[in-house]
């Protein structure tokens, strides 16, 4: 017979009944030294924000570049239909700022198209909701998603009223060119949500977000608690709207109009 | 006394059937610890072997709550060296091959721990 650890299991069941079950000696771990810190390359701040200038980013094609980006270098697959995956998408005027719209509004700016992302509310609902705290919010503001915790029950989704989360009804893999992956960042599994992260790994190594960096100076991050930083700047001196202020959730997403 | 032959036989199989795992285990050829491909152009783990070998499931652990949720990804070992804490970029640099390192012991093991269900092997998916 092959001595496995498998048959010896099957034999100790046979024999466990006449056996009362020791006390498991539980493994020390790390050994008490907490040997972590931040990254010494890393970028910090109180509060990341964003700041979209859709006067220069305002067109469909624009924008699927930017989410072919980001898709790529976090391994989003590609669906086509309802079991869609984004991180990074487009949408209209009116699907993008329901609450703002008025009949008479400049035509250039109805007939615009809009990045949409997780806004990383400063009040996310997705937080509240989630029973396992997979979605949690960092104390940088980032609304974060740890993939080896979610459960898949999608309260998260039903949450968020931006429909910034995306659910895995499938194995992702499946739907990933896998000769052109980015071996750097996993993939995620099936039956997890998912949604941007604003970058956290650039973020880590001192980068700015990817779809931020490959924008053409259309988009702006930092910090918002900074008077100084970049985003103050530009949200002092331009007009910029969030997206369903009446769900009180706060986005950390700005749009200049 | 009564019914002693089925006591004493019973007793007799009871105890067989309690021992037959050492037994079997004893009389069988021994476990051989697999035969890991070692990464060629590093000597030293990120600590000792013998403290991976019985820890880098704890460690791995403590790395993905220290990188994904604390936002700390900077592990200083026991001997005060820095590496970057992640499964991906650090671990698999040196160990480049999953199926000629970690599957090894997982199969002899029975243990399918599911790391690569989002994480990339270096061998890359098929
Ligand atoms: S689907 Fe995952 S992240 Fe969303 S609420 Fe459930 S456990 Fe949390
Ligand atoms: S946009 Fe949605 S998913 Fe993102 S933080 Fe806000 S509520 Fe959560
Ligand atoms: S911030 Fe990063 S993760 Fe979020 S949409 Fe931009 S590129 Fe993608």
């Amino acid at each position: 017979m092959k001595n496995s650890r498998r048959t010896f299991i099957k034999l100790a069941g046979i024999a466990a009944a006449g056996l009362a079950v020791a006390p498991k000696k539980v493994l020390a771990s790390g050994g008490g030294h907490a040997p972590v810190k931040v990254n010494a390359t890393a970028s910090h701040a109180k509060h990341w924000a964003m700041v979209v200038d859709t006067t220069k980013l305002h067109t469909a094609e624009a924008i699927d570049e930017l989410a072919k980006v980001c898709h790529h270098i976090h391994n989003v697959p590609s669906i086509e239909g309802k079991k869609e995956v984004k991180w990074l998408w487009h949408d209209s005027y009116g699907h993008s700022f329901p609450e703002q719209e008025n009949p008479h509004l400049a035509e250039e700016v109805h007939e615009r198209v809009f990045p949409l992302l997780c806004n990383h509310c400063e009040n996310p609902p997705c937080v509240r909701v989630c029973p396992t705290k997979a979605t949690f919010q960092r104390p940088d503001g980032i609304v974060a998603m740890d993939y080896h915790r979610c459960i898949g029950c999608r309260y998260c989704m039903a949450g968020c009223p931006y429909g910034s989360r995306s659910f895995n009804w499938g194995d992702p893999r499946l739907n990933l060119d896998l000769a052109n992956l980015n071996p750097e960042f996993p993939t995620r599994m099936r039956g997890v949500v998912e949604k941007c992260n604003f970058c956290v790994e650039r973020l880590a190594v001192g980068k700015k977000p990817a779809c931020v960096e490959a924008s053409n100076g259309a988009m702006f991050f930092g910090d918002l608690k900074d008077p100084d930083s970049e985003v103050r700047k530009v949200l002092r001196e331009k007009f910029t709207i969030r997206r369903k202020p009446s769900a009180g959730t706060e986005p950390s997403v700005y749009y200049i109009i | 006394m009564y019914n002693g032959f089925a006591i004493v036989a019973g007793l007799v199989i009871f105890f067989a059937m309690l021992t037959a795992p050492f037994a079997l285990g004893t009389m069988t050829k021994q476990y051989k610890e697999p035969e890991l491909k070692l990464p060629v152009n590093e000597k030293e783990c990120i600590e000792s072997t013998e403290y991976m070998r019985t820890n880098h499931m704890q460690l791995l652990n403590e790395w993905r709550d220290w990188a994904l949720r604390d936002g700390k990804r900077t592990y200083t070992n026991h001997a005060g060296k820095e590496f970057s804490i992640s499964l991906q970029n650090t671990c698999m640099k040196c160990h480049v091959s999953k199926a000629d390192f970690c599957d090894k012991c997982h199969n002899d093991a029975g243990v399918s721990p599911y790391c690569w269900d989002c994480h990339v092997q270096p061998e890359g998916l098929k």
